[in-house]
């Protein structure tokens, strides 16, 4: 982990404790999750016990203490997507990657995630993976989609 | 203002939708090839093409409107563009084949307005849909943008502000519906302690999982949003605003920032607002993904970096609110909605609607329905109209079950009330409510109380865990329903069920827990024959409670069409499938955990459910 990279996004924030959560944001999209020593940095420079650190890591969604893979394929569980099966899409997902939903390969390519509303629901079922969303998915169609990130 | 950029004259505008649907369909891709055909054709000095925010028409994406004469083709590939560009731009004849012709009908419909999806749409808060390209400010300025904030700001006395948008009777539509001129009022007259600091906070949140209104209004028309807040910022007293934006849009974000900037640049925020000496600023503040953030003293916590808990209210917001000072919170709808009002009149826009619900909604119209999308409708009409006319009915010939609206906060409602009108009234008696604008259709294929259980599992999880009733009595009443659907339930759990929903409603601290019972309350209250058929029969009409399934082999058919391909007893989860290739396959029942793996996986139709 690269120290400097979170000393700059500190910087970009001044010290302002009502950005916190911004800053957590910023790691988060820089590491793709939260590196315990980041957190240890963020809490000294900061001066706000680890233990607050810690509590808004856990208390909101987009943050993740653990790595997430090269792809995190993300399932939409909303309402419009379960409604119209999305719950299959995510089962086979789960059968094609062998991950249950929340875990990551091994090999750190994929991690598989179920997510609440991806904002594209005139296209439910849909699965993003990395920035990419693919609309209308059926449980057929997830070998095809796994396969265009296997390489 | 500074000067407006001088537009080239062009032909032909095409408005390519580059709404996130569009987007995920190859929108860019049909962009490239419309440039480099017209390009091809020499026809880049006539023709222009702009990429707007979301069209509404998601379901027929990637789409293309030729102006002027809103010609609407739709469902393009890149391959139609060549014969696209050379028979309409050059040659001037409008291409049959990639319009739009509704469904049973042979016909093509080329225009727009014509389209049955659209024709029964007022687009007030959507007005600058598809027109402009969100990402420059003179588009906006060019469709009578800004033009009301010169109006509340050099015209207008900020009482008088405040009496316009009381008169106009609009109210929020971030849920609660609370009319948005009293709430204003109270923020106006809020003593501002300590300094004379006040707050203004635009809810993007969008928590409905289901939903996409807010976020087409930032992507689409961003400057709308700004120019209201600046306009209920000077009617209030506030000298910086936050836009707070759901974690999940990144191009919401993006457009954000680009709009702001340019105001900036325009002078239409910051220091001196067009010389009148009002100062105003914004900043995007991103949402970290906790649905109860939406609500507004957990979105307040949440600006000023803390856990987004909610508190109880009194002092509300307008009295005490972000860091303790006075502070205005509306929704992105709300705010986007300002504006026309300042420059149209109070009158014209009271004109529209009901007696208590004025102006239009705009619903995301999602779930088992034909036209999916982004639809914006006068207060008052029909659900019928909204699901039949505009929506197309259902898809496969199904029957229509449900509506849900108000997301998990809402209700959902049967077919007996489908000429219901859509007000805030009218919803909240049928036991749902207006929500934020999500509406999910439901069909014969969708199981009730698995709609139930799916709401319940989400507030269950979303529950912040700070007042005992909604932790506790969400897990309770999740437990019973996952115990029904798995055909464990008895006739008591039904008034247990119910009593608990009550409790919950009458105790929970924030509107998360108020309003969390409403799916399994509504669902109790209409469709009770489906709670039951899952106790007394142990069946799931809709097949969709798969614990209360049995699957079995049409062994005939395995082995006819399918050739016996083994498939299915490859993917068995609890080997208990049996048969070989070219042979018939049969199910086990004391083995088969019900997986459903078999029947999605066969593709011949052999597995049977029942
Ligand atoms: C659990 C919960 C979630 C909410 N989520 C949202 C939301 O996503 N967006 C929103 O605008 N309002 C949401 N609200 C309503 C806000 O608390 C607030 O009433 C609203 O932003 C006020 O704006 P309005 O008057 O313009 O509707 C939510 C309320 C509750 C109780
Ligand atoms: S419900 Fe899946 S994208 Fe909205």
């Amino acid at each position: 982990m690269n120290h400097a990279n979170i000393t700059e996004i500190l910087n970009k924030y001044q010290g302002d404790e009502s950005s916190l959560i911004a800053i957590l944001q910023d790691i988060q999209e820089e590491y793709s999750y939260l590196p315990r020593e980041a957190l240890v940095q963020v809490s000294k420079e900061m001066n706000v016990p680890l233990s607050r650190v810690l509590s808004l890591a856990t208390f909101f969604r987009a943050f993740s203490l653990k790595p997430k893979g090269k792809h995190s394929v993300h399932v939409c569980l909303g309402t419009a997507c379960h409604v119209r099966g999305a719950q299959r899409v995510l089962e086979k997902f789960e059968r094609e990657l062998g991950l249950k939903s929340g875990e990551t390969s091994e090999d750190l390519l994929f991690s598989l995630d179920a997510v609440r509303c991806l904002g594209c629901c005139g296209l439910a079922p849909v699965v993003q993976v990395g920035e990419e969303v693919h609309g209308k998915i059926t449980p057929a169609k997830v070998t095809g989609v796994i396969k265009k990130y296997r390489k | 203002m500074a000067e407006m950029a001088k537009e080239k004259a062009y032909r032909i505008h095409l408005m390519v939708c580059a709404g996130t649907g569009c987007v995920s369909n190859n929108a860019f891709g049909i962009k490239a090839a419309l440039e480099r055909e017209v390009k091809k054709q020499g026809l880049e000095n006539e023709v222009l093409i702009v990429t707007t925010g979301c069209n509404g028409f998601c379901e027929r994406g990637p789409l293309l409107v030729v102006q002027p004469g809103s010609i609407f083709y739709q469902q393009l590939t890149e391959k139609d563009i060549p014969h696209l560009v050379e028979e309409h731009f050059l040659k001037g004849r409008p291409v049959k084949k990639l319009m739009y012709t509704p469904p049973k009908e042979k016909t093509p419909v080329p225009v727009l307005s014509d389209i049955d999806f659209f024709k029964k749409q007022v687009l007030i808060a959507l007005r600058n849909r598809g027109l402009i390209d969100p990402e420059k400010i003179d588009e906006y300025i060019a469709r009578d943008g800004y033009k009301a904030v010169a109006k509340a700001l050099t015209e207008m006395a900020p009482e008088q502000v405040i009496t316009e948008i009381a008169n106009s009777g609009l109210r929020g539509r971030g849920g609660a519906g609370f009319p948005t001129g009293l709430k204003w009022q109270m923020v106006r007259n809020a003593p501002a302690s300590n300094g004379s600091l006040k707050y203004l906070i635009c809810n993007g949140d969008e928590g409905d999982p289901g939903a996409f209104m807010d976020r087409s209004i930032l992507e689409a028309d961003p400057h709308s949003v700004i120019e209201g807040m600046v306009i209920g910022a000077r009617a209030v007293g506030a000298s910086e605003g936050f836009v707070y934006v759901r974690n999940e849009y990144p191009l919401a974000i993006k457009r954000m920032n680009i709009a702001i900037e340019q105001a900036r640049d325009y002078g239409l925020l910051g220091n001196n607002i067009l010389g009148t000496g009002f100062d105003f600023d914004i900043k995007i503040v991103r949402g970290a993904g906790a649905f109860v953030c939406g609500e507004e003293t957990a979105l307040i916590a949440s600006v000023e970096g803390r856990l987004g808990e909610p508190r109880t209210r009194p002092p509300y917001p307008a009295q005490s609110g972000l860091w303790e000072k006075p502070t205005l919170i509306n929704n992105v709808e709300t705010w986007a909605n300002v504006p026309i009002i300042i420059d149209r009149g109070a009158k014209w826009y009271a004109s529209i609607g009901t007696l208590t619900s004025k102006g239009t909604k705009v619903f995301s119209l999602v779930g088992k329905i034909n036209n999916t999308g982004l639809v914006e409708v006068p207060m008052g009409i029909a659900l019928r109209e909204i699901i039949y006319d505009i929506g197309g009915g259902i898809p496969g010939g199904k029957e229509f079950k449900a509506v849900q609206t108000g997301g998990p906060s809402g209700g959902c409602i049967p077919k007996e009330q489908l000429d219901l009108p859509i007000d805030y009234e009218s919803l909240t008696a049928a036991g749902s409510m207006m929500g934020s604008g999500g509406m999910v259709v439901m069909d014969e294929d969708t199981c009730m109380v698995d709609v139930a259980r799916y709401f319940l599992t989400f507030t269950k999880d979303e529950s912040c865990g700070k007042c005992t009733p909604c932790r506790e009595g969400t897990k309770a009443m999740l437990d019973i329903i996952t115990r029904i659907t798995e055909g464990k339930g008895t006739e008591e759990d039904l008034t247990l069920l119910e009593d608990m929903a009550h409790a919950v409603k009458d105790s929970s601290l924030c509107g998360l827990g108020k309003t969390a019972p409403n799916p399994v309350l509504t669902t109790l209250r209409y469709f009770r024959n489906e709670y039951e058929a899952h106790i007394r029969d142990r069946k799931c009409p809709a097949h969709v409670c798969r614990q209360l399934n049995v699957y079995t082999i049409d062994e005939n058919r395995c082995l006819t069409v399918g050739k016996g391909c083994d498939l299915c007893r490859r993917n068995c989860a609890s080997d208990a499938i049996r048969g070989a290739k070219n042979e018939a396959h049969r199910i086990v029942q004391e083995k088969c955990i019900k997986c459903g793996v078999c029947y999605d996986v066969c593709n011949f139709g052999a597995v049977k459910v029942d």
